[in-house]
This record gives C-alpha cells, sequence and structure tokens, in this order.
C-alpha cells in the first residue's frame, strides 16, 4: 500500500534527477560545439534554452544570449525552475518528502547529490572548469541511479521512480529531436558539409550516444540513421522507443500488483504500438516534425493520465 | 579539566579521579590522543549531514538546515541512579494521564480542593471541546518526554513534563548509532543497554492503543506538518523505522466514519495517528476555521471513539507551567504516593507574596513565561545585564500571573571534548516514556542535551545547545 502523495514524489524525484542530468549534457554538448568557433556554435546556446523549456524566462530576464550568461541560467539560476541546482534542490525535496519508501542508500546518495552539486554550483562556473562541473553533475546522479537499482525492491516504488525517469527521458529526446530536426531532413541544401556534421554529432552528444552509434554504423552519419536511432532503436536506452517500452512495462507491474488497470495502461499500450510500427522514412514523408510534436503531446497526456489514475493529487 | 567546587561534575570527582559510572570511560580516554578525538568529532558530523539529520531555524533563510552541534564524550547513568529514575517518572507519567482523565471528565481533583479552577478554566492549555471524551484506552498521554536535571550525587528534578509532541528521540538512535560506529571498542568495554529497539516499542504501544474498530494488525501512521517543519527529520525517521505511513493533512480525509488515507488504490482508514502537529492544526472544524492544516471532521471520529490520537488533544493543560508546581499533589492525589522525583521549587507570580519576593531577587532567579517553550521569553537572573533585569521587571509587573520563578539551580555537569581537551558544561536528561492499555514503557537511554557555551545554562538546540549520547549502565 502507498500513499498517492508518496507516488507522485517519487515520480517526480527521479523525474527531476534526470532533468539534471539531461540540462548537463546538453550544456556539455553546447560547450563542445562553442569551442568549433562557428556561427553554428553560437545559435546552439538558443536552440539549448528552447529544448530545456527556458527560452522565455531567459529572455525575460537578459536580452542577449551569451555564452557565459546561458552557461550560468542553465547551470545555477534560482529564477530558472529547470537550472541543474533547481531541479537538483527539487529532487532532493521531493526524496525528503517520499523518505520513508527510499532505501537509506538511495536517500544518502540523493542528499549527497543535493550536497555536492550545491558546493560546485555555489560561484559561478568559469569556462575552465565547466567541463569537470558536468562530469560532477552526472556523476551523482549516476550513484542515485546505482543506489535505486542495487538497493530497491521492484515494487510499485520503483515503478514510480522509473515511471518519472522515463517521462522525462522520452519528453527530453523527442525535444531535442524537434529543436533540430531541420538539420534532420533529407532536402536541406548541404548535406554531409561539415557544418551538418558538427550539429549530428551534437544531438548524439547530448544524449550521451555518440559513441554508440558509432559502434552499431560504423562512424557513417547520416540524418535518417540519426532520427531513427534516437526515436525508433530499442537498443538505445534514450531512444523513444526504449522509454516507452519501459514505461509500459513499470505499469503492468502495477497492474500486476494492483489487480486493476487504468487508462494510462491503453494509453501507454497505444503509444507503444504506434512506435513499434513506425518506419524511419515513412515517418521523414509524413513529416518529422509533426511525429516529434505529437509525441511531445503523448506523453504530456500520458502522465497527466498516470497523475489522476494513481491520485498523485486530490 | 579544571573542576569548579560548586557544581556537581557528573564524570569528575576532582581534576582526574572519576566517579565510578565513567571510571572505564575514563581510562580509555586517558589513552587517546586529544587530536585522534576532534578528527572523529568532524567525521561525525560529516556523518550527520550524509544522512540529513538536520533541522531547520524558523527565521533563518540561508543557514535554513542546520545541524544539531553533537559532542562525542557520553553521559553516563549508573544502573541504579536509572531505576530511581524510572520508578519516579512511571509514576509521574501515571499521574499526567489520571489527571488528565479526571479534568476532562469529572474533576474531582478541583473539588477536592487541590488545583484552583480558574488554573484549569482560564488556561488556553485547556480543551473544553475535550470534556467528556473517552479516548480510546483511556490513553491521553501516549508518549511523553520528561526534562529532568541534577545538581549533586542523588539530587534530580524534574524541570518540565512535556506532554503534548516531545522531539529530540531520533537523537537519541542517531547518537548512539554514530557512537558505534566511531567506537565501538567502548561499547565491548561496558555493558551499555542498548536503545534501538525504540521504534518497536513505539510501534507495539501504539497498537496496544488503537480502538476497537481495528481488526488485526492496527493501521499506524504518523502525522507532520511537512517537510519544513523543523522536527520532519524526526517524523520520517520514526515513520520509517516503525514501519509506518507518513502522512500530511492533506492525505486525510474522513471516509465512512473513518480518518482514511489517499493511497494509489483508494482510501484505506487509519486506526492510531500519531500526530506531530500542534493541537490547533488536527481539525479546522473544531479548533481554527483559518488553518489551511488539519482533518475538518477528525474530531467527531475521535469523540466516535474511532480513531486514537496520540497524544490526545488538551494534554498541553498537564504540561503546563502555571500547573508544575503542583505536580507533587497531583502525584499524590492519583497514585496515593508520595512523589519520587522532587519538582523544582516554585514561586508563582500570580500569588503576592510569591510576587514581592521574586521581584526582591530577581538577580538570583529564573523567570519563566507560564506558556512559553524552546527558552524563549525567560530570564536567567545571574545571567543577564541590569537592564535586562529592569525591562523583564516591568513585563512582569504588567502581567504576573504570566510568570513563575524557580532558583536558578546550580546544573550539573559533563565535560564536553574542545580544543583544549575536557571542559565541563552543563546538561539535562529528557528520557521518553511509552504509554499504552498494557504497560508503562521507558527506553533506557534519553537524549542528553548540553549548554556548549562556557557557563550557559541554556540547553536549546534553538539557542546554541548540542546533543550527547547518554548511557544507561546494565548492572
Amino acid at each position: 500500500m502507498m500513499l498517492g502523495k508518496t507516488a507522485g514524489g517519487l515520480y517526480w524525484m527521479f523525474r527531476y534527477l534526470e532533468r539534471a542530468e539531461n540540462t548537463a549534457r546538453l550544456l556539455e554538448a553546447g560547450w563542445r560545439m562553442a569551442l568549433t568557433k562557428s556561427d553554428a556554435g553560437e545559435n546552439e546556446w538558443e536552440s539549448i534554452l528552447s529544448t530545456t523549456g527556458s527560452a522565455a524566462s531567459y529572455t525575460a530576464k537578459f536580452e542577449n544570449v551569451e555564452p557565459a550568461q546561458v552557461i550560468d541560467f542553465l547551470l545555477r539560476d534560482k529564477d530558472n525552475p529547470s537550472s541543474v541546482l533547481s531541479t537538483i534542490e527539487a529532487a532532493r525535496s521531493n526524496a525528503r518528502m517520499v523518505r520513508t519508501a527510499l532505501s537509506s542508500e538511495v536517500w544518502e546518495a540523493t542528499n549527497e547529490c543535493w550536497m555536492a552539486v550545491k558546493k560546485v554550483l555555489a560561484r559561478p562556473v568559469s569556462q575552465r572548469n565547466l567541463y569537470d562541473t558536468l562530469t560532477a553533475i552526472r556523476f551523482r546522479a549516476s550513484v542515485v541511479r546505482g543506489a535505486l537499482h542495487g538497493t530497491m525492491l521492484r515494487n510499485d516504488i520503483f515503478a514510480f521512480s522509473r515511471l518519472g525517469t522515463f517521462l522525462e527521458r522520452a519528453d527530453n529526446t523527442a525535444r531535442i529531436l524537434d529543436v533540430k530536426y531541420y538539420v534532420l531532413l533529407p532536402s536541406a541544401a548541404d548535406v554531409g558539409s561539415d557544418i551538418d556534421n558538427v550539429q549530428w554529432e551534437v544531438i548524439l552528444r547530448s544524449v550521451s550516444a555518440d559513441t554508440a552509434y558509432r559502434w552499431l554504423n560504423g562512424g557513417e552519419l547520416t540524418p535518417t540513421g540519426i532520427a531513427e536511432f534516437l526515436m525508433l532503436d530499442d537498443r538505445m536506452p534514450r531512444s523513444l522507443i526504449f522509454c516507452y517500452t519501459n514505461i509500459n512495462r513499470q505499469l503492468d507491474r502495477l497492474a500486476k500488483e494492483y489487480g486493476t488497470r487504468h487508462p494510462s495502461h491503453e494509453l501507454a499500450h497505444k503509444i507503444c504500438d504506434r512506435l513499434n510500427n513506425a518506419v524511419i522514412e515513412q515517418v521523414v514523408d509524413d513529416g518529422l516534425h509533426e511525429f516529434l510534436q505529437s509525441s511531445i503531446a503523448d506523453t504530456a497526456q500520458l502522465a497527466g493520465t498516470i497523475q489522476s489514475d494513481f491520485r498523485f493529487f486530490e | 579539566m579544571t573542576i569548579e567546587p560548586d557544581k556537581f561534575d557528573e564524570m569528575l570527582r576532582t581534576a582526574d579521579l572519576p566517579r565510578d559510572p565513567y571510571k572505564a570511560y575514563h581510562e580509555w580516554f586517558s589513552g587517546e590522543d586529544v587530536k585522534d578525538l576532534r578528527k572523529k568529532s568532524r567525521q561525525a558530523e560529516e556523518f550527520f549531514r550524509r544522512i540529513g539529520i538536520t533541522f531547520n531555524v524558523y527565521g533563518q533563510q540561508e543557514a535554513q538546515e542546520r545541524l544539531i552541534p553533537f559532542d562525542i564524550v557520553p553521559r553516563i547513568i549508573a544502573a541504579k541512579e536509572w531505576q530511581h529514575l524510572e520508578r519516579g517518572i512511571k509514576q509521574r507519567v501515571r499521574a499526567l494521564n489520571a489527571f488528565l482523565k479526571d479534568i476532562y471528565h469529572r474533576q474531582e481533583i478541583i473539588r477536592a480542593g487541590r488545583v484552583p479552577k480558574h488554573l484549569i478554566a482560564q488556561n488556553e492549555a485547556f480543551l473544553p471541546e475535550m470534556m467528556g471524551v473517552c479516548p480510546p484506552g483511556g490513553i491521553y498521554t501516549h508518549i511523553v518526554g520528561t526534562d529532568l536535571v541534577r545538581t549533586g550525587e542523588n539530587e534530580f528534578f524534574v524541570l518540565e513534563d512535556n506532554a503534548r509532541t516531545p522531539s529530540g528521540v531520533s537523537y537519541m538512535l542517531e547518537n548512539r548509532e554514530t557512537m558505534l560506529q566511531m567506537f565501538p571498542e567502548l561499547f565491548t568495554q561496558l555493558n551499555v543497554r542498548p536503545v534501538s529497539s525504540y521504534p518497536q516499542r513505539l510501534r507495539r504501544s501504539l497498537s496496544q492503543s488503537a480502538p476497537d474498530c481495528a481488526n488485526g494488525k492496527p493501521m499506524v501512521a504518523v502525522l507532520t506538518p511537512g517537510i519544513h517543519n523543523s522536527a520532519y527529520f524526526e517524523h520520517a525517521f520514526l515513520a520509517d523505522q516503525m514501519g509506518a505511513e507518513l502522512v500530511e493533512s492533506h492525505d486525510l480525509q474522513i471516509v465512512d466514519g473513518r480518518v482514511a488515507m489517499r493511497t494509489t488504490q483508494g482510501y484505506t482508514p487509519i486506526d492510531v495517528l500519531y500526530r506531530r502537529v500542534d493541537d490547533e492544526y488536527l481539525d479546522p472544524l473544531t479548533f481554527n476555521p483559518d488553518s489551511l492544516l488539519g482533518v475538518p471532521g477528525i474530531m467527531d471520529v475521535y469523540r466516535a471513539g474511532r480513531i486514537t490520537l496520540a497524544n490526545a488533544p488538551g494534554t498541553g493543560i498537564a504540561d503546563d507551567k502555571a500547573l508544575y508546581s503542583y505536580m507533587p499533589d497531583i502525584v499524590e492525589f492519583y497514585t496515593g504516593e508520595k512523589a519520587i522525583l522532587k519538582n523544582v521549587p516554585t514561586w508563582r507570580c500570580s500569588e503576592e507574596d510569591s510576587l514581592k519576593y521574586v521581584l526582591d531577587n530577581l538577580a538570583e532567579l529564573v523567570v519563566k513565561e507560564v506558556h512559553g517553550s524552546g527558552g524563549y521569553g525567560m530570564l536567567v537572573g545571574p545571567a543577564a545585564s541590569k537592564k535586562e533585569i529592569r525591562e523583564f521587571e516591568k513585563k512582569l509587573r504588567a502581567k504576573p500571573g504570566n510568570y513563575i520563578a524557580q532558583p536558578t539551580l546550580a546544573l550539573s555537569t559533563v565535560p564536553i571534548l574542545t580544543n583544549a581537551g575536557l571542559a565541563p558544561r552543563h546538561v539535562d536528561l529528557r528520557p521518553f516514556v511509552l504509554m499504552s492499555p498494557k504497560s508503562i514503557d521507558i527506553v533506557p537511554g534519553g537524549l542528553t542535551r548540553v549548554a556548549l557555551k562556557k557557563g550557559s545554562l541554556v540547553v536549546n538546540s534553538s539557542q546554541g545547545g548540542g546533543t550527547k549520547d547518554t548511557w544507561v549502565l546494565g548492572d
């Protein structure tokens, strides 16, 4: 038996942790891009702001897109609810709320993650220290995930935690692709140019998939290949289909444990089926942007349905 | 360590002669390097931070989560001393519960003229809504934290009976855990009685107090105001250790005449609610219509005997400072025995003669607000400046009924570890008592609070106090 509030707390705790990690990855990709000194490097910061959904709150506060300012805004700005610092604090605050549902290892890892991140983000991070800082953030988040896998029972507590992770991840991957969908279209004029290569690298890096993609494709970068990899390859742990397969699995676990099926089960199965039946060429022909937009909308709808099915709120 | 001759140090009789309970510890300590021990001390702090044993200080935005400083020198209590305390505390708690039952029913003690009526009737801690209500099993005070101070070899006094929602037990447990990790060798040398069973005993005691409608294993939940409460860590810790649910008021609703919590699968009734919220936040329908907290209608369920609230609403009347001075009478009235534990002599400023004495001797006395807590709003005469005393005098003259006064006790000291080695500091002790219809149970130990500032008598954590592990020795 579990309180609805606890289910919601677990779900949000892991959504926020995933979000912090994703923002750190995006920043790393942007930082690498900036090192190339191209125009694309400049625009990259705008893309990152839109991907993280922070563009509006950024422009409300600052006039120009300055790299150092963007980095600071995404890392440590308390006015930005999606900054790494804000999300780690929100994750820890939720963890405190659901303390009784967590193993002491998971709680301590989360608390230590918060303490460490607070420390490295106490002051603005210089360009020189950015890489180390981002590595530290990702490392800390990994320790929490490791503790979850190593010490928690595979029951409803685990299911709600994983639902948070995979819904956030599905949303993030779809956004990364959508913000850049134009560079993945075969009709783009200078396919195969250096600029595009850099852009594609960035997309892969921002989901930590550059090496994995090369393993599987012998180093050949093609736009549809990348799109397929990030959407439809079920071996890739940040692909849409991987996320949805896991969402489905966790919802089925809950149905088995509770002996009831809810609207969220049907919805998740529907989304999963659609991804399973999708063929990349067809998706691109029908409109990659439209496909990604509806995927983002599906994720939001499913999140809302889960919240009401399992009584996160009154 | 230098010994102050007018104060009782619990460890040392003279500069290097330990008292009996501390002999083995003192010998061990003499063989240790102070520098190493200071290092251990810092390790302990890291340990506390990592597991998140912090408390929130109201009105301090930046330092929101603070640690209560922990001192690694234990406070040791001999087996015989503990037996005496245990008997005295049990007697006192039995009397407190009987007093509450009486006050909220026939009020025999008032009719007998042992306690003045106005002290009850006009007291804010008295809840008229509780008149005639019968709590399940007849228990009002499920958990009591009795604050004790010591002034000499066999001189213990009760300073306060905390009968509302006493806190601090998580520190008793975590302090022990820390000491076990840092100094395992000491526990093999000394016969220290364990305290780790407290959460199980709390659960058992609460379950025994369940209402009749509970079938099978009673459903126990801890009610917390939420993560911003200063004692949230403790609420979560106890719920976790007891295997109980941790709920907030917005998780609760009245369903079919029972208090029920919203789960992922619907509403489930609760039998026993260990509530860590104040009376006025329990039920907006009964107590505080402006409150957003609380569960509307919970008092109706309570009156119908379909949930146990631990502690019962209205227990504050039993630990009210205005009634404190009547405790020896109260104990005798309900138990037929003389009180085993002494009260600190107390002047009631509402009485003319007493007020005169108090005003003439302000510089020597401790004056407390009747409804105050946390060490706020009190005057420690010997430590106050002339100006502070003059200002306090004005407040006292304006509202004498609001104050009681006590002599400044020469509180015992126990050494703490400083950079320069051991140094004596004043301490108090709060053991935790569990009461159910079947038994009164005390875990051998408690929370020792220590005033870290040299010479200070204020041990409250909000005012620079720290804690120590408390070792009760076995026979």
